[in-house]
């Protein structure tokens, strides 16, 4: 319920939320300020905040020294095919936990949610060891496979949340009217289920573009996507903070924009479930 | 047709049976409503007619046919559940085509069934709408719409009038009877109410704990109740039960008294009691009277106009040609 709050106090709110916004918001944008100087007011001390010659220089070089194209186009490919697969797969494997329990469902999904406790490089040695044996070691289907089956849990787990929202009654319903079990998760199911369905899609195509522990260790030329372009330019040899800054923007400026445009589905998708 | 039969059907969620082994059978073209209190199973015996659950043993036979395997889809039956069950996203145009497209039936033929349902359940006017957009009673008519337009073998009705108010509610029982009468289809209609039981059906079905209590016509459940317990649930409000003396004079251990054949007299009866409560409906008035030496109130039924308050002393006498007796396992004797 909405309750009405006095002018001053919804004011130091508002500054407060703002305040802690410009925060958390602060390395990606002097990230993005520092992508616009030139190598030395980027270490310049004390730093310079906005007085400094505006440059795209920075990005000319990124773009000549390396293809970005190639870059985001791996990027694209691995975070949207890892997402698109990972959601078939989820979605029946959601839809029997969510509707057809069994005594163990609820082990079964907390058994999911450990994996994710695990350290990811626990398991580097056998996995990377495996693409060796399958010569897939730097490989953009080994990638979507693998990123699927590191996000799968959260899928199944967003997916079942949601699904726990649709009253069962409604897909006796279906059933009672017909409906096969494809009919039923098509017509039905599916289409109810819309909005938890793309903000799955949607994180977890973020959580993909941003993985960065298996793109940098499993590739190399062929598959590396933009985490491999950004952290080329981290390289021991110099300090070229610009440069960096420039491939971090160009990086992030995708998800970015994407998040931007999407952030009202995604809040919601988020806090779907929380309130009835 | 519709005609279906309940052979040892038997129901068990694990290690408890919540259905015993229980034969039924329910004409062609027949109304028959389950009616018990809650958790009586009455909803389950619904739901394993349906399809919706599977039985722990016994087979269903819809037409002759062993219907026991066979999945929800393909039993030819339709159902209205209490929650309407309404597809959200769909407008209700699509709703009620839903069925008939899963049927794969021409565009055309849809088209003339939709039409003709939607004027049978006055809603030709919200054809385009979105559920959400439609009140609980259009709601119910959209769900029924679904189910007419299948023309099933039998419609199951799951406690459909329990979300509308009183008013929506006895306009829907006369629409959903007159529907009854209108397609001749059977139905089962699993309800509460033992006031929707006996205004609706052919013939009523008493549960309690899963064990079918009494089968028959509604008069026949009024009159000739075969125990204490379908005596009590059967009419309104319910019957006095009296034992003791009362009943041991009569050569039963319990004797059943409804309230509209006791009469009451100022001056002179068989029982000397107070008037306690008293209910006015108008037509009638119920009133509660507390009878010398006897700790529950007797329900007495009187006309509306009979004029008596709190504390009065009242008589009553029972009409002894209708009392109803019981023996000591609460079985009616004879």
């Amino acid at each position: 319920m909405a309750r009405a709050v006095s002018n001053p106090r919804k004011a130091l709110n508002t500054a407060i939320a703002w305040g802690i916004g410009l925060l958390i918001f602060f390395p990606i944008l002097w990230t993005i300020l520092t992508s616009f100087k030139t190598e030395a007011e980027a270490i310049a001390n004390p730093p310079v905040f906005l007085a400094f010659d505006w440059t795209l220089e920075n990005y000319a070089v990124v773009q000549e020294r390396s293809n970005y194209m190639r870059f985001l186009w791996n990027s694209v490919f691995i975070a949207g095919g890892s997402t698109i697969l990972g959601v078939i797969i989820a979605v029946p494997a959601a839809w029997s936990m969510a509707f057809v329990p069994s005594k163990r469902t609820k082990d079964i999904l907390l058994w999911m949610l450990s994996t994710k406790m695990l350290p990811a490089v626990g398991v580097l040695y056998p996995i990377y060891l495996l693409c060796i044996q399958l010569g897939v070691l730097d490989n953009r289907y080994a990638l979507v496979v693998i990123l699927m089956l590191i996000n799968l849990p959260i899928i199944v787990w967003m997916l079942y949340t949601y699904f726990k929202e649709i009253p069962g009654e409604i897909l006796e319903a279906a059933r009672m009217d017909g409906a096969g079990l494809k009919e039923e998760i098509l017509y039905v199911l599916t289409p109810m289920a819309v909005p938890g369905i793309a903000s799955t899609l949607l994180l977890n195509f973020i959580l993909a573009w941003n993985e960065a522990f298996w793109t940098l260790n499993l590739t190399a030329v062929d598959a590396a996507p933009l985490t491999a372009f950004i952290a080329s330019y981290s390289s021991p040899e110099g300090l070229f903070f610009a440069k960096l800054s420039a491939a971090s923007t160009m990086a992030i400026a995708p998800i970015l924009i994407l998040g931007w445009f999407s952030q009202k589905q995604l809040v919601r998708g988020l806090t779907f479930g929380a309130v009835k | 047709m519709g005609r279906i039969t309940l052979d040892k059907v038997r129901k068990a969620f694990g290690d408890v049976e919540v259905i015993p082994p229980l034969d039924l059978t329910i004409e062609d073209g027949e109304f028959v409503v389950f009616v018990g209190p809650s958790g009586c199973g009455k909803s389950t015996l619904l739901r394993l007619i349906a399809g919706l659950e599977d039985v722990s043993g016994g087979q269903i036979r819809i037409d002759g046919e062993d219907a026991t395997m066979v999945p929800p889809a393909k039993r030819g039956l339709a159902m209205v559940f209490q929650s309407y069950a309404l597809y959200p996203h769909m407008s209700v145009r699509r709703n009620i085509a839903f069925p008939m497209k899963m049927a794969g039936l021409p565009q055309d033929e849809q088209d003339r069934r939709i039409e003709a349902a939607a004027k049978a359940l006055n809603l030709t006017d919200y054809l385009d709408r979105r559920p959400g957009q439609l009140s609980g009673g259009q709601r119910q008519r959209v769900a029924i719409g679904r189910a007419i337009v299948r023309e099933p073998a039998a419609f199951l009705f799951d406690e459909p009038l329990s979300n509308l108010d009183a008013a929506l509610r006895h306009g829907m029982r006369l629409e959903i009877s007159e529907l009854h009468k209108r397609l001749d289809t059977t139905m089962i209609y699993v309800t509460h109410d033992q006031i929707e039981a006996m205004t609706m059906a052919d013939k009523i079905v008493v549960l309690q704990g899963g064990v079918i209590e009494q089968v028959g016509s509604p008069m026949e459940l009024y009159r000739a109740p075969r125990n204490i317990f379908v005596a009590g649930f059967i009419g309104s409000p319910k019957m006095n039960l009296l034992t003791g003396e009362e009943a041991a004079k009569r050569g039963a251990h319990t004797v059943g008294i409804r309230p509209e054949h006791v009469s009451i007299s100022t001056t002179e009866g068989t029982w000397k009691g107070t008037v306690g409560v008293a209910e006015h409906l108008g037509s009638d008035t119920f009133l509660h009277v507390h009878r010398e030496g006897a700790v529950d109130p007797m329900t007495v039924r009187v006309d509306g106009e009979f004029s008596a308050k709190h504390g009065d002393t009242v008589w009553l006498t029972a009409q002894e040609d209708q009392i109803h007796k019981f023996d000591a396992e609460g079985l009616r004797i004879a």
